[in-house]
Parts: C-alpha cells; sequence; structure tokens
C-alpha cells in the first residue's frame, strides 16, 4: 500500500534558501542544490520549492535553481510560486520540476489549472490552497496574495471544483496555523480529505512527529513541514521513525 | 564510453527527471524523434507523462513501427509509466485509442470509493521469481491507469493500492515500469544502472 509522504519545504528567494540557520554539515546551507540532495540522503520522500522571490529578477532565477537541484535530486520535485500561466509551468517542468503549484493564479483563473492538467497531465498539476477559519468560525475560506486578501471563496468548494478541473493534488496549507508550531488544522484536513478524492498534502503548523501523525489521522496522504527539518531539531529519517512507531506506513 | 540512451521525444512527456537520472547512472541521453535512429540504437527509453491518447498520435507509423521492431526483437528498451501503458493494446483512458499492442492487455482506471486516484506516492514492488532485473522495494507513482493482469510471456512485479496489479514486466532487456524508476531514489537508480547492464 501507499506510504505516507514526508515533504521538506524549501522557501527559496532570488536562487538561496532563506529558513534554517541551524543547518549542520553542508558546504553550503543556503544552496537549494545542496540543501535537496541532503533531504534526500534523510529520506525524504519529495520536495517542496516555493519561490518568494518578491522581484521578476527573483522570479526568472527560479527555474534555473530548478535545473541545478534536479540535476543532483532523484525524488520529485513539486515547484511553487509565481506559475501564472501555461508558459511558467511548462519552464519549471523542463527544467526539471515534476510537478507545479499554482495557488493565486488559479484562483483569479481556474482554467489555469485545467490548461496545466490538459497539457502536462493531471498528475503534474498541484492545486495550493491557502486557507483560514472564516471570521465568524463558520468553515474555512481562501485566502490568496500570501494571505493579504480574504477571497469569500468556501475552502473546500474551491477544492472540490479544482481537483474536477484537473489538480491531481492538493497542497492545503491552514493559514491560521501556518508559523505558530502548534499543529496542523486537522478539522479542516478531515472535512478536505472527505471532500476530494486526490491526495491531499497537510501543510501550516507542524513543529513535533506528533503533529505529523495526527494529520495523518485526520485524512492527509502527504505531510509537509519546513522548520522542523531547517532548525536542525528533527532529520528526516527520524521524523520518519517516529511515525512509523505510531503505526503508519513508511518509507525506510 | 558512455553508454548512449535514446530519450523517446513524444512531445507530451516531461523529459527532465528522466535525463538527469540516466546521466546520474553515468549514461549519455540523447532525446530522439528520428525513427531509424531509434531502431538502430544500442538503447531506448520510452518515457510517458499524460494521457494515453495524444502520445499515441505521436507515436502513429514509422516511430511506433520502430518501437515495435525493438521490443520484438528484444533490443535494450525502457518504457517508464505512461510508456508501459503504450505497449499494451489499449487503454480506458483513451477508448478508441489503439495502443502498441506488444504487450496483451488493457488499463483500467483505478476505481473504489476509500482510493485516492491518482496514485500519488511510494507503494511496494513486489518481484516474481523470473525477474532479473526488478528487485524488491519502494518506487514512486504518480498515474489514475494500470494493467489489472499479468501478460503471458513476461516476468512481472506488483503492486497494491486497491487492488494489486502488474506494476512492472520484463523481458531480457525489455523492461516496463509503471513507476519512476527516475524518481525512485537509490533504489531507482540502481533498477536504471543494472538495465543499462542487461
Amino acid at each position: 500500500m501507499l506510504t505516507i509522504r514526508v515533504i521538506p519545504c524549501l522557501d527559496v528567494r532570488d536562487g538561496r534558501v532563506v529558513k534554517g540557520i541551524k543547518f549542520q554539515g553542508l558546504r553550503d546551507a543556503g544552496d537549494p542544490a545542496s540543501r535537496a540532495a541532503d533531504y534526500e540522503a534523510q529520506g525524504a520522500d519529495e520536495l517542496v520549492m516555493l519561490d518568494v522571490s518578491a522581484t521578476p529578477e527573483g522570479r526568472a532565477t527560479a527555474v534555473e535553481t530548478v535545473r541545478h537541484i534536479r540535476a543532483q535530486l532523484s525524488i520529485p520535485l513539486t515547484v511553487g510560486g509565481g506559475v501564472r500561466a501555461l508558459e511558467n509551468a511548462g519552464a519549471l517542468l523542463d527544467a526539471g520540476a515534476d510537478k507545479v503549484a499554482m495557488n493565486t493564479a488559479a484562483v483569479d483563473d481556474p482554467t489555469l489549472l485545467t490548461r496545466v492538467a490538459t497539457r502536462f497531465g493531471a498528475q503534474c498539476a498541484v492545486v495550493a490552497i491557502d486557507a483560514a477559519r472564516r471570521l465568524d468560525g463558520e468553515g474555512w475560506e481562501v485566502v490568496t496574495r500570501s494571505g493579504k486578501h480574504r477571497t469569500g471563496l468556501d475552502a473546500l468548494a474551491w477544492a472540490r471544483e479544482a481537483a474536477d478541473r484537473g489538480a491531481g493534488e492538493i497542497l492545503l496549507t491552514s493559514w491560521d496555523r501556518d508559523g505558530t508550531r502548534s499543529g496542523y488544522d486537522l478539522d479542516l484536513l478531515g472535512a478536505a480529505s472527505r471532500a476530494v478524492r486526490v491526495p491531499i498534502i497537510a501543510s501550516g503548523g507542524a513543529h513535533a512527529p506528533a503533529h505529523l501523525v495526527e494529520a495523518v489521522r485526520a485524512g492527509a496522504d502527504a505531510v509537509l513541514a519546513a522548520s522542523i527539518f531547517h532548525d536542525g531539531d528533527w532529520t528526516v529519517d527520524a521524523v520518519k521513525a517516529a511515525m512509523a512507531a505510531a503505526g503508519l506506513e513508511m518509507r525506510r | 564510453m558512455k553508454p548512449i540512451v535514446r530519450v523517446v521525444r513524444t512531445g507530451t512527456a516531461n523529459l527532465a527527471s528522466v535525463v538527469a537520472s540516466l546521466r546520474r547512472v553515468d549514461a549519455e541521453p540523447v532525446l530522439c524523434a528520428d525513427p531509424a535512429l531509434l531502431r538502430a540504437a544500442d538503447r531506448v527509453v520510452l518515457p510517458g507523462v499524460g494521457a494515453l491518447g495524444a502520445a499515441m498520435g505521436t507515436l502513429q507509423g514509422d516511430l511506433g513501427d520502430a518501437l515495435r521492431a525493438r521490443v520484438e526483437a528484444g533490443r535494450p528498451t525502457l518504457a517508464i509509466c505512461l510508456g508501459l501503458q503504450l505497449l499494451l493494446e489499449g487503454s480506458d483512458e483513451s477508448p478508441g485509442v489503439p495502443a502498441l499492442g506488444l504487450v496483451p492487455g488493457r488499463a483500467r482506471r483505478f476505481d473504489g470509493d476509500a482510493l485516492r486516484v491518482p496514485q500519488l506516492g511510494w507503494n511496494r514492488v513486489e518481484p516474481d521469481a523470473g525477474c532479473r532485473l526488478l528487485e524488491p522495494g519502494y518506487a514512486y507513482f504518480a498515474h489514475s491507469f494500470y494493467l489489472p493482469d499479468a501478460p503471458e510471456g513476461w516476468a512481472v512485479a506488483r503492486t497494491t493500492h486497491g487492488v494489486t496489479y502488474t506494476s512492472a514486466l520484463e523481458r531480457g532487456p525489455v523492461l516496463a515500469c509503471q513507476f519512476h524508476p527516475e524518481l525512485s531514489g537509490a533504489w531507482g537508480l540502481g533498477l536504471l544502472a543494472r538495465w543499462l547492464e542487461a
């Protein structure tokens, strides 16, 4: 049966990894390709690279960064940030991404998902959904533009529409939990996993292996985490060992 | 001299990961859409991402004939993911489109209420006793259609996602994998290296 995927996330700005200061033993901890190879060696099942460059020049380097990572990496790579058009997706896939994640651009124009899925296959098309609990507490709404804009769009309805339009996977981030280190939003994960049939990657809030285990029990098929690995407290292998000890099916 | 591996450019597949992984096992990948070169090449990889109907569109005529000739003659050929399904008689993904017809069988869609579709992630590959290249281990899969039964005349590996199905086939140096060896870490690179020696 399918194992649970553990997916470290690299935030990259202008070709450099921007998070993670305590990284030991790497010649260049800010080099995305070195960091990616190290995660693979630790047992990462997949990687996500999020381009957080603020300028067009910075974003242009993302394709080069993907090329450098791919030359060393033998596991799947999803790239997000700045995928606004079919051509962006094509350039990243050509450079060595296996999937592209679309967020704000897909909300602004949902046909982008359909076009990417039709051209490159549903397994290449990931919809990244940033969800925040509604201010009245009833359900979740989609937020875009790095959380600056509350769309009013129901997150579960958007997840269903995105899957119908061809997204092969959902990267679901709880905007309420992101950066809090208090664990994933389990209610959100449970509701989303019942709402769609495509796999769900949990994101936002992880800080200990117990959080990852909870997310899987709530319905996630994969767990994305950044600070838990970047801070150097846990290796991927140690996290996977803890998850296996909790009874989950892991690739070891 | 590094062994040259010609990678079929079908126009629908994402080739960067295949090319990078072949370089890592010390081969020299060259993209190719020339039927005569593919027919004569020492080694050919048929990658595949996307829909079967679109890929078969590019494999009509000489390109398809060149692949048929290779597989029938048992020349070193590696088909990946959709590449495996292209060897079959057809797929429920594109009902009216005949595939290459080199392997008996037809691809069906994963079905079942509790099942995630597509299957995305790492799953166990269990080769039968007749396999020479395939070894047990975890491989990375990304697909919605699968080959249910083991075709006659091939050694096979099996995987379970709701159903137990045929996840790889081998006969001499002809190898077809539903999973992606190029994305399956050290285990996948090991398989590529053995195929290069086959």
